[in-house]
């Protein structure tokens, strides 16, 4: 067990309260901390968790998943910059992969976050996936928890997508950004199947390279193609077919929503829109139109036809700000909608999932567990017992609380 | 339980290259230790953050640049200043043994000079982290 630590001028602890309460009062080293347990598996974790219990929810968790080297963490950085100039405070999961072999892990995303080194209202951690299940370390959606009841009102979760984790990432996140890149061959590396469908707002990143417009146009292409797709199963309703067409481009599909709703009750406004390079940009007066016909605005926050797909420069910054609305767009959406609750709620119930099986997996990775395990092979092996039986009377001695 | 030793290593100072921490960094996730890596010219104050978000067991401390005198000492001066002196420092690069001692007396816990078996520096962090 980590040990505490005796009262500093800087965070200033008192040895009087609980983990739980400092977290709550935003304590950088007390969310630092149970982070650690978290990860660790330590039960000082679920008592700090079960006091905190009711204290989130306030959070807008985005992911930002994407290949290796295409530029999450710098967006993430860029990103960071513009929820701070709008005054609020940002939290960000790096989560980079465990070595199978040594289970050690070189860390290295905060390297191009120290831009927001010593900003109190950044609070940045580097988390190692730690996996046996899936992509994502078994911390990293109770993490997020963390920050939120710790006050950050965005939190920020930056996962490599290969393997498991792009898929894993959608049950934590409200909303998911796709990041590519062009150059990475004829195919879209990203955009392979069944990955689509966890984007809600696409990036295409290092647009200062060419081939940037082709993988947008890719993208959209394949967008329309699955929407088409899905319409044609199912009766069209009129207005999506009323949205088609006109209503795709990334700057209004960022800026409509946090136009018609301005500062309504997210931690920051936007206040200026930027559009995205390569946005249709639409006058004043073409966007009040479209502003006036409010219920379907709402419907296109609430159920976009196409998630919108924006190009970024991450090094510079460029479109970045186009992004971060973009993204809060698809939150508010989500609220309308009421499938916030209905996409979080999915989010519990795989946590709980993921719960159980760490749980089954630990005890049969512990002492007795294992020589259980073992035996039952040998005996499969040996033809006295087959592996449906074997794997029945391991799952049995599992559920009845831990192995004999 | 599954704990790891989390280690910073981080580069103060002003030293154009890290080839140096980069190889103890990789001995390090060798060993089965998590190391989070900030890349060259940190300030003490950007290290210490940096360590307290991470909730280390270590820093690693890395410098070519001279500076040493002045910025080990800033850290961990640093850290206890922000309630977190548990944490083990350790230093390596280029140091004169004459200034080991003057490090030590800050609260640097050991000085690796070049040439130093990684192995000695991961039986010195196996040997010395407070917690656990
Ligand atoms: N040309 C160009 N380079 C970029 C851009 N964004 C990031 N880069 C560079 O791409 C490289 C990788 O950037 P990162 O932000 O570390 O990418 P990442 O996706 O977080 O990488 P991993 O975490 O290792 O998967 C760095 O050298 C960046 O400087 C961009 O918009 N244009
Ligand atoms: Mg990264």
């Amino acid at each position: 067990m980590r040990s505490g630590n005796p009262a500093g001028s800087g965070d200033r602890p008192r040895a009087d309260r609980g983990l739980a309460e400092r977290v709550a009062d935003g304590e950088i080293r007390a969310v630092a901390r149970l982070i650690s347990h978290l990860e660790d598996g330590d039960p000082a974790a679920e008592e700090a968790m079960r006091a905190l219990r009711g204290r989130h929810g306030k959070a807008h968790l985005i992911g930002i998943t994407g290949p290796p080297g295409s530029g999450k963490s710098t967006l993430t950085d860029k990103l960071i910059g513009v929820f701070r100039s709008r005054g609020a405070r940002v939290g960000v999961l790096a989560v980079d992969p465990s070595s199978p072999f040594t289970g050690g892990a070189i860390l290295g995303d905060r390297l191009r976050m120290q831009g927001h080194a010593t900003d109190e209202g950044v609070f940045i951690r580097s988390l190692a996936s730690r996996g046996r299940l899936g992509g994502l370390s078994r911390a990293t959606q109770a993490a997020a928890r963390v920050l939120d009841a710790a006050g950050y009102d965005y939190v920020v979760i930056e996962t490599v997508g290969v393997g498991q984790s792009e898929v894993d990432i959608v049950k934590i996140a409200d909303t998911v950004a796709l990041v590519s890149v062009p150059g990475l061959g004829d195919d879209i590396q990203v955009i392979k199947a069944g990955i689509m469908e966890i984007g809600d707002v696409f990036v295409v990143n290092k647009s200062d390279r060419e081939g940037s417009d082709r993988v947008v146009r890719e993208i959209r292409g394949m967008l329309e193609t699955a929407a088409s797709l899905k319409r044609s199963a199912l009766p069209p309703p009129v207005d999506s077919l009323r949205g088609r067409g006109s209503v795709t481009g990334p700057g209004y599909q960022a800026s409509a929503p946090s136009a018609a709703a301005p500062g309504a009750d997210a931690p920051a406004s936007a206040t200026e829109v930027a559009p995205a390079p390569g946005a249709i940009t639409m006058s004043p007066e073409e966007l009040a139109h479209h502003l006036t016909e409010s219920a379907y605005n709402v419907n296109l926050a609430a159920d976009p036809e196409l998630p919108p797909v924006l190009k970024t420069v991450a090094e510079t910054g460029e479109g970045v700000e186009a992004l971060a609305d973009a993204i809060i767009a698809h939150r508010r959406g989500l609220e309308a909608s009421g499938k916030l609750v209905e996409r979080r709620l999915e989010g519990i119930r795989a946590e709980m999932r993921g719960l159980i099986a760490f749980r089954l997996l630990d005890a049969l990775e512990g002492g007795a567990g294992r020589s259980r395990e073992d035996a039952l092979a040998r005996a499969v092996l040996a033809g006295g017992e087959d592996v449906y039986g074997a794997a029945e009377e391991l799952f049995a001695a599992l559920s009845k609380g831990g192995m004999p | 339980m599954d704990k790891k030793i989390r280690v910073l290593v981080a580069k103060p100072g002003l030293d154009g290259h890290d080839r140096g921490a980069k190889v103890i960094a990789r001995a390090l996730r060798d060993d089965g230790m998590e190391v989070i890596y900030t890349g060259l010219r940190q300030t003490p104050e950007q290290i210490v953050t940096a360590a307290i978000q991470e909730d280390v067991d270590v820093v690693a401390l890395s410098i070519l640049s001279g500076a040493h005198n002045h910025l080990f000492p800033r850290v961990t001066e640093l850290l206890v200043e922000k309630g977190a002196g548990d944490i083990l420092v350790i230093g390596g690069g280029v140091i004169p043994e004459a200034d080991y001692d003057f490090l030590k007396s800050k609260g640097v816990a050991a000085v690796f000079g070049p040439g130093t078996p990684t192995k000695s520096t991961i039986d010195f962090i196996r040997n010395n982290i407070k917690r656990k």
